[in-house]
């Protein structure tokens, strides 16, 4: 299994003077996962990436990407990777097919192998027969599927992607996963910082990072089992206001959210604990349309271990 | 290595071709301020508006007048009959120049002593009044010479006439001092600091700004190879430059060009070496396009001014010629007057070469190592 480790990071800090943005955050990966950054902006996503990719020097901590030291051996470890910036990274006025052959030639991919792997690319892009297309005439989502292709021209074993889907059409985004999870069925590792939850529950594990610490790691399903200690009930009425005012603080009552129009209530035990809330709602005659349990969303996790603060962030 | 280099130059060189924008930029501009130069810009003074007030009314006056209108570098505007009339053209900028000749001119000029003739310049513009005034002491010692002469004809009839010393100048590799031949060169050395410090630098922080060099920093590219990616198209951009200049200084303009082209080449390599240093070294140091656009002009200009191209160093305090002395335009103008005009080659050029090689690998060497590929 040892073998199989991608990347280890061990108690990585980052300092910008007196700001910490990523603060002692310690994870491993391994061969083929989808590991997914999750938090807030500022948290610390981004900049745990960089480091990774060694653009940006740990201020102290370690970090192993493919085996190699990424503050000691940074050029070994670039051949290994690719990497999608945030901000859109091809070159606007060259054409589908110069971006490639150039990050093609700069990764050192020649011969049969680039004409290979540049038809792969143009494949997995879906941009067959606009080769010829300036990369400016083309739309979001070609845009940053033809961005994937570049980097992984070189078939790196170590794929990261920082927030690659933001400003891209929901059709695109679930397209782009496709391609994600293709990736990794290959055995590529892949470090995803997003901030939409539904994408998060993609990942085989998520990193949740807030304030430049790691918050909780762990798969989907085991977030939400460890976080929740409890069950969700979901509430829906006219007041949402009043009734949220009305339940903080009543029996039972572990945590109250807003959802929407609607509330999520966090109770030991949903079968016991709502004839309590339903008392409390008819002693401040506040009327609802709908009380029932649900199941813990990743949102609920979110709201759990990083507040309404951080969820008021886009 | 070379192989990601020549993609680098492909690349850069594929962006410069779809840029119509930049091909005008480059081009237009540096044609333009080549014939602004080669005809505008001229130290010669014609036509010099000037006011007479004359108050001998004799035939010597009037042949001193007459001397400075036939001279063609003056043009008489406006007589005047009073020395209010005077002050007031030149406070209104009417005339530039004023003529005064006193009362008991000629009767001095008979009798061979001092004559009075006052002339006032509009001292304002120093550089033009000083050009003017030199014409007005050329035609008045003639005047003089002349009258002296004529007056010893008269007085001693037969003698020899008096030994006169005359000054013949002989101004070397530019006999007329034609202005033309002084700029048009210099004007080689200008435009090419200007664009090409304008190109690279900007080559540079575009793609920091648009993070395309972000994404080049996480691949395996070395900074010396993505410098010299930068490097190498733009000396290609800037010889073809140097070229368009010469070509038009010398065919359009008809300057002389006496010397070796290759000398001039070589000195023009290691020039561009220079420039294009500044240019990354610029580009490493600012973030957007203004901060390297203010920092361009921040330098383009003192590099200009403490060049010689017009003001002389050695009239420049110790310091300013200390920092002309980094400058590689200041070796670059010797080298390019000295291959047009003088006609001289490596045997007298060679320290300049040897600066300019100096300064090139200086600061082409400070912007590989300013280069670092990382975000801290």
């Amino acid at each position: 299994m040892t073998g199989d480790i991608r990347i280890r990071a061990d108690k990585l800090t980052k300092r910008f003077g007196d700001f910490v943005a990523v603060n002692a955050v310690s994870f491993e990966a391994g061969r083929g996962e989808i590991m997914g950054f999750l938090g807030p902006n500022g948290a610390g996503k981004s900049t745990t990436i960089r480091i990774l990719c060694g653009l940006l020097r740990p201020s102290s901590g370690r970090a192993e990407v493919a085996g190699l030291d990424v503050a000691r051996e940074p050029e070994k470890v670039r051949a290994n990777i690719g990497y999608m910036s945030q901000k859109f990274s091809l070159y606007d006025d060259l054409s589908v097919m110069e971006n490639l052959s150039f990050f093609g030639g700069v990764y050192g991919v020649k011969g049969a192998r680039l004409k290979r792997r540049i038809a792969f690319a143009v494949e997995m892009a879906g941009l067959a027969g606009r080769e010829d297309a300036v990369v400016s005439d083309l739309s979001g989502g070609w845009k940053q599927r033809l961005a994937l292709g570049c980097a992984v021209l070189h078939e790196p074993k170590i794929l990261f992607l920082d927030e690659p889907t933001s400003g891209v059409d929901p059709a695109s985004r679930r397209r782009f996963w496709d391609l994600i999870y293709a990736l990794a069925g290959d055995g590529v590792t892949v470090v995803i910082t997003t901030h939409y939850m539904d994408e998060a529950e993609y990942c085989n594990r998520i990193a949740l990072i807030n304030g430049g610490r790691l918050v909780a790691l762990g798969s989907p399903s085991e977030l939400k089992r460890s976080a929740i200690r409890g069950e969700i009930l979901l509430v829906e009425g006219d007041d949402p206001g009043a009734m949220l005012e009305a339940l903080e603080g009543a029996p039972g009552v572990r945590d109250v959210a807003p959802f929407g129009s609607s509330l999520h209530i966090v109770v030991d035990d949903a079968a016991r604990d709502r004839a309590a809330i339903e008392a409390r709602l008819a002693e401040r005659s506040l009327s609802w349309s709908r009380i029932e349990p649900i199941k813990a969303t990743l949102e609920d996790v979110f709201v759990q271990l990083v507040g309404e603060g951080g969820k008021a962030a886009p | 290595m070379w192989g990601r280099i020549l993609n680098l130059v492909v690349k850069e060189l594929q962006q410069l071709r779809r840029d119509r924008a930049a091909k005008f930029r480059l081009l237009i501009p540096t044609l333009v301020q080549l014939f602004i130069f080669g005809y505008a810009a001229t130290f010669e003074v014609y036509n010099v508006a000037t006011i007479v007030l004359d108050q001998d009314h004799s035939q010597e006056s009037r042949e001193l007048v007459a001397r400075f209108a036939g001279s063609g570098r003056f043009q008489i505007v406006e007589t005047a009959n009073s020395a209010a009339d005077v002050r007031r053209a030149i406070d209104h900028a009417d005339a530039v120049v004023a003529i005064v000749i006193q009362a008991g001119f000629a009767d001095d000029v008979r009798k061979g002593v001092s004559a009075p003739a006052q002339v006032i310049v509009d001292g304002t513009n120093s550089n033009t009044a000083l050009i003017a005034l030199s014409y007005v002491s050329r035609i008045v010692a003639d005047y003089a010479q002349e009258m002296e002469q004529d007056l010893s004809r008269r007085t001693r009839a037969g003698a020899r006439p008096p030994p006169t010393v005359t000054l013949e100048s002989r101004p070397w590799y530019n006999v007329d001092f034609n202005s033309r031949w002084f700029f048009v060169p210099g004007v080689i050395a200008t435009l090419t600091l200007i664009m090409i410090v304008n190109l690279t630098s900007f080559a540079v922080v575009r793609e920091r700004e648009v993070g395309t060099l972000e994404q080049i920093m996480v691949t395996p590219i070395r900074p010396l190879e993505f410098i010299l990616g930068k490097t190498i198209p733009y000396f290609l951009v800037g010889l073809a430059l140097v070229v368009v200049i010469a070509g038009v200084g010398t065919l359009w303009f008809q300057i002389p060009f006496r010397g070796n082209p290759l000398v001039l080449l070589l000195g023009t390599a290691l020039y561009l070496l220079c420039v294009l240093g500044i240019g990354l070294l610029i580009s490493t140091v600012c973030k957007t396009q203004q901060q390297a656009f203010a920092t361009n002009f921040f330098v383009i200009n003192p590099a200009f001014i403490l060049s010689g191209f017009s003001f002389p160093i050695a009239s420049m305090p110790d310091f300013m010629q200390w920092i002309s002395t980094i400058n590689p335009m200041t070796y670059y103008l010797v080298v390019i007057r000295g291959t047009f005009l003088k006609g001289v080659g490596l045997e007298v050029l060679w320290p300049q070469m040897l600066a300019l090689a100096g300064l090139g690998i200086v600061l082409l060497a400070s912007s590989v190592l300013r280069f670092r590929k990382s975000l801290d």
